[in-house]
């Protein structure tokens, strides 16, 4: 079943689209988790275990479509110091060109 | 070494499976139906297995839908918090069951099509299916799950890759798992009518290269390579015992499906733990790490980035597991892959005959018999 092996996927990736506007969310295949025997948040895809910190886990779970980059950063200040708008608009290209998040832009139906 | 966690458990349930490609993942030897794990035992699997750390549930086979208590093995591994993946020729999956599924916490689907259209699909699936894989593949998608299509290919179907992409476009699929055959068990048996030629090989990673581009909002396109066309061998399963677990439908447990086909003593879970096997037991520490690396790997520079590449293909290749992966252009064995490929690239001007006329049979046909004794 070499569909399940890992490690041989030359995966082309994507850049992730650009847009101020576009409100991330959870692509419909990822889950986040808690892996107990690592002792870290993660996200579950799957051929793919993406682990994260406690910060980029908040970001994740405020990925539900409603909310843009910008939001996201203000929604986090209510628990965490010194959050970076650009950081976060970072974080979340990366995990979007993982292809853990998909941006929904304005006006495109989920 | 530090501590090692398997991330993922592929179950594969039962041998048993409707169709008979000719690159099968199934052992040669299909055993005996009747020893395969009971409902409790893959339980106890699942729950042991996300004790030592897994994450991800693969359920495969054979075909896993065979298995009329897969529901029940889905909720013991939902319960015990895996990601889990149903790895499915799409035959046997009826709403209802699929629904079932669906409630037991199934997070995800693959179904597999062989080609683009009926004809091939059929041909090589060696059984009328491809109508039903549409249907299940457009079942996954309306229960708001979301769907991989997984494609096999070879040198019978590489040239339909754009049409693949097309179909997987129409039917919504999210991801697209366009998986060149790896020639291990049924495939290097069937190599020499499977192994694409340079110029398909090409070819086809152009219009993958071109799809990716264009739908990259749309769908993830996973281009795995044939690695008898790669310079380095591929860094199989993230080396040796390092991230995953495979569990046969008798309850070995192997290091990555293939690993039956290398001399190996067996360590089974109606023996031990599934935490011995994965700390203790001979086959999973075989080949674990780098010191059993013979040269050229021992001294290269890239022994921490393929881990010496397969030891399956270096055992089916050469008959010593401990060899550098034929695969390596560095290999001592390398000669072996460069026939092969140069055997299949002068065929190329056979191939436009071949795919549009009659499937060729294969030299050694696909599983048949022994698996049909377990369909229920």
């Amino acid at each position: 079943m070499p569909s399940i092996m890992p490690t041989p996927a030359s995966n082309t990736g994507s850049s992730p689209a650009d847009g101020a506007g576009a409100r991330p969310r959870l692509a419909p295949h990822v889950r986040l988790a808690y892996d107990r025997a690592r002792g870290k948040p993660v996200l579950l895809a799957p051929e793919s275990v993406t682990t994260l910190n406690e910060t980029g886990a908040a970001i994740a779970e405020l990925c539900d479509g409603t909310r843009t980059a910008a939001e996201i950063a203000v929604a986090l200040r209510d628990r965490f110091d010194d959050v970076d708008e650009d950081e976060v608009a970072a974080f979340i290209d990366r995990l979007t060109a993982l292809r853990c998040l998909r941006r929904e832009q304005p006006g495109e139906p989920g | 070494m530090s501590r090692l966690y398997p991330f993922g458990i592929l179950a594969e349930l039962t041998y048993g499976c409707p169709l008979h490609c000719p690159y099968c993942s199934n052992p040669r030897d299909l055993g005996d139906p009747r020893d395969e794990l009971s409902l409790a035992e893959w339980e106890r699997v699942v729950t042991e297995g996300a004790e030592l750390g897994a994450l991800q549930l693969h359920l495969s086979g054979g075909e896993p839908l065979l298995r009329r208590d897969i529901t029940a093995i889905v909720s013991a591994a939902s319960a015990a918090g895996l990601y889990t993946n149903l790895i499915t020729s799409g035959l046997g999956l009826s709403e209802r069951r699929a629904r079932e599924l669906r409630d037991a916490g199934l997070d995800h689907v693959q179904v597999s099509v062989q080609a683009a259209e009926a004809g091939t699909s059929d041909a090589i699936a060696g059984l009328r299916s491809f109508g039903r894989k549409l249907s299940a593949a457009r079942l996954v998608k309306s229960l708001g799950w979301p769907l991989t299509l997984n494609v096999v290919l070879h040198r019978h179907n590489l040239d339909q890759v754009g049409e693949i992409i097309d179909l997987a476009e129409s039917l919504g699929a999210d991801r697209l798992e366009l998986a060149n055959t790896q020639y291990y068990g049924w495939a290097l048996a069937n190599r020499e009518v499977l192994l694409p030629s340079r110029a398909q090989v090409t070819r086809a990673e152009a219009v993958v290269r071109d799809a990716v581009k264009r739908l990259r909002d749309r769908m993830e396109i996973i281009w795995v390579l044939p690695d008898y066309y790669e310079k380095y061998p591929k860094p199989c399963m993230g080396g040796w015992g390092a991230r995953q677990m495979t569990v046969t439908p008798y309850g070995d447990v192997l290091p990555c499906p293939t690993a039956h086909e290398v001399p190996l003593p067996r360590a089974n879970v109606r023996d031990h733990s599934l935490w011995w096997i994965w700390e203790e037991s001979p086959v999973f520490n075989a080949y674990r790490g780098t010191d059993w690396m013979p040269l050229p790997c021992r001294d290269c520079a890239r022994r921490d980035v393929d881990f010496g590449g397969c030891r399956c293909q270096a055992f089916a290749l050469t008959g010593d597991a401990a060899r550098t992966d034929p695969v390596c252009e560095l290999s001592p064995d390398h000669r072996i892959i460069e026939r092969a490929v140069g055997a299949a690239s002068a065929l190329d001007a056979d191939v436009s005959a071949r795919t549009t006329g009659a499937w060729p049979a294969p030299r050694v046909a696909g599983p048949s018999s022994a698996a049909d004794a377990s369909a229920p």
